[in-house]
């Protein structure tokens, strides 16, 4: 149980329950779970936030996620809470000269993040965009089906969390059900998140998803290895986006995100901005950089580039 | 299983000293901690040529074939290499070893196994070599922080025919039948 050990958890005031109890005063209904359901459905429910949770308490937490899991999809399973690597902070690169928009990403992504199959989510999407007209979002076009890529007069730009520094999601959430890890990944507590989705409406890059329904993930295809922070399967009425496969690579040794080794064409770069050696730090010296829209400041750490 | 033949192949017979230029080779010896954290460098290795079935070691029919210099079409063998690199300018035996058909040989002459074949590609393409040992250009696989495996040029390049071919794409996203996305 040694890599269970719980995140960073800077003071934060969690007032989760004070903004349920203004919500509900609106609505006129309080969510409680009802009566008849089981001691775990009750046991998530007030259960604290993931910052706040004791070593004992997280053991639990954990222990339950993992049983409750097992009990649905007949697996064994792993639910881990590997805190951030001391001197590490995450960065993306995506060359763009590069990139086909083949989508074996987005797809690479699904499997190893246990995204819901019915209704369909997906935390890539690739944008197909016109070599005349450059990065200009009024001619995206996300369901390009042609035989083959890359189609004459295109490129392609994949979209995903940008792990911003100064996020508009994390600032919107009235519960701080999301926040910046010291590691630089912006994380969901999917127990806290209370669904209203005002982190959807923030994001200038779409990147958050929400479980309108129960996700369909076939047994088979679920991936076990999971961290709390990311790729365990979602309850309905949460947000989820893109982790940086918190439980591939907040690892000693840390694997590449999926999304990075199943890339045909080598366009996706993966490392860590404080090592002046890896490759991240490379790009950034020696290719052009830019973000996604950067006037809005919110300083992801996702660069795009052209390399030549 | 392919590719770990022809390493072997290439091992026993001597040419893939792999072990220059920096790099190992792919499988760690056994007992081998796959992760050195005393080391700054990680391990990285390359992964081996995938050459076709059957065709190596090329002396198998090349010891008993007098090299021919010409430029020419070849019929007997090889027939379906088509040379499309360099707007044909280049020819056999500017990559490939005369006298000995086993390996590459560079401009000076020097011979070259082909688990090396990137110090090939590197003369000509000098700025593509530096961004693929610095991570920029190709892929690597592996670990961030631990051993990684990268690709030969060749592993997405024919040498032959180097423009990297067009591929089917993955399924689109379903189209939001309601506010889903
Ligand atoms: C630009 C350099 C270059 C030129 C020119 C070139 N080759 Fe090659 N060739 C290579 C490299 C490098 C490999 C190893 C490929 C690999 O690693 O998969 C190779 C592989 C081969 C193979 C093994 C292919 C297989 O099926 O696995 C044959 C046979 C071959 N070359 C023959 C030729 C012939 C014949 C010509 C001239 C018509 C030629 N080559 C021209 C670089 C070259
Ligand atoms: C099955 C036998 C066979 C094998 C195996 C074989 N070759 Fe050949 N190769 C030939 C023959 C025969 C020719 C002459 C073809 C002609 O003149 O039409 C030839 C011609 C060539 C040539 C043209 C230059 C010359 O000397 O004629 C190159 C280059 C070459 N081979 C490279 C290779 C390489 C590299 C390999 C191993 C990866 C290889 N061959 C394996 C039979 C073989
Ligand atoms: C003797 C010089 C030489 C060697 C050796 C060489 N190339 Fe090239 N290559 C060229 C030239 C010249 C061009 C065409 C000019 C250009 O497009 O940059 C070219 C073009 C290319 C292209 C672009 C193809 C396209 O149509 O988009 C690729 C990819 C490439 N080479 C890969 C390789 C690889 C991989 C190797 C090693 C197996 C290699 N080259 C070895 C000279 C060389
Ligand atoms: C992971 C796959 C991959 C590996 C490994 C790889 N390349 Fe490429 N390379 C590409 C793709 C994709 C392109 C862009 C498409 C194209 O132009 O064919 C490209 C383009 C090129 C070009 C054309 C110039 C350009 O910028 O478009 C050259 C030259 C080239 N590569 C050389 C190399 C050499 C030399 C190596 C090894 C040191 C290498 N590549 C390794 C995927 C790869």
């Amino acid at each position: 149980m040694a890599d269970k050990r719980r995140s960073s958890r800077p003071g934060v005031n969690l007032a989760r329950r004070k903004a349920l109890k203004s919500l509900a005063t609106g609505i006129g209904v309080m969510a409680l779970p009802a009566p008849q359901v089981s001691a775990s459905v009750w046991a998530a429910f007030f259960q604290k936030h993931f910052r706040e949770l004791s070593r004992d308490d997280l053991e639990r937490v954990l222990a339950r996620l993992e049983k409750t899991c097992q009990e649905e999809y007949g697996r064994s399973v792993t639910v881990k809470a590997t805190p951030p690597l001391d001197g590490v902070r995450f960065g993306y690169g995506l060359d763009l000269s590069r990139c086909i928009g083949c989508r074996r990403c987005v797809h690479a992504c699904v499997a190893e993040n246990n995204q819901s199959r019915h209704p369909q989510i997906h935390w890539i999407r690739v944008v197909r965009l016109q070599k005349d007209k450059g990065i200009d979002f009024d001619h995206a076009e996300h369901y390009y089906d042609p035989p083959q890529v890359p189609e004459e007069g295109h490129f392609y730009l994949p979209v995903q969390c940008q792990q911003c520094d100064r996020p508009a999601c994390t600032r919107a959430c009235p519960v701080q059900a999301t926040w910046v890890e010291p590691d630089g990944i912006v994380a969901i507590d999917y127990n806290w998140c209370i669904g209203c989705r005002y982190c959807m409406a923030a994001c200038p890059y779409g990147g958050r998803h929400f479980n309108w329904e129960k996700a369909v993930i076939p047994a088979g295809e679920l991936n076990p290895d999971m961290h709390y922070l990311g790729n365990r399967p979602r309850p309905v009425g949460v947000v989820e986006k893109c982790t940086f496969c918190i439980q591939r690579t907040r690892e000693q040794p840390g694997r590449y995100p999926a999304c990075v080794e199943a890339c045909p064409v080598g366009a996706r770069k993966f490392g860590n901005l404080l090592d002046p050696k890896g490759e991240i730090r490379q790009l950034l010296e020696h290719q052009r950089v830019f973000v996604l829209k950067q006037e809005l400041n919110t300083q992801p750490k996702f660069f795009y580039f052209f390399a030549t | 299983m392919r590719r770990r033949t022809i390493l072997i192949l290439l091992m026993t017979l001597g040419t893939a000293d792999a072990a220059g230029s920096g790099v190992s080779s792919l499988a760690p010896a056994a007992g081998e901690s796959r992760f050195d954290q005393s080391s700054p460098l990680y391990r990285s290795a390359i992964a081996p040529p995938d050459l076709s079935e059957d065709i190596f070691p090329c002396s198998n029919c090349h010891a008993e074939i007098k090299p021919d210099l010409r430029r020419r079409e070849l019929r007997d063998e090889h027939g379906a290499i088509a040379l499309r690199h360099a707007a044909g300018q280049l020819w056999c035996l500017d990559c490939h070893h005369a006298e000995n058909r086993d390996t590459l040989r560079l401009a000076t002459g020097e011979s070259l196994p082909f688990t090396e074949s990137y110090r090939l590609c590197g003369q000509c393409h000098g700025e593509k070599l530096r961004d693929w040992q610095s991570g920029i250009h190709g892929r690597r696989t592996g670990h961030w922080n631990g051993d990684k495996q990268y690709l030969l040029c060749t592993g997405c390049h024919n040498p032959h025919d180097p423009q990297f071919k067009p591929l089917t794409p993955m399924p689109p996203p379903e189209r939001p039948g309601r506010a889903v996305h």
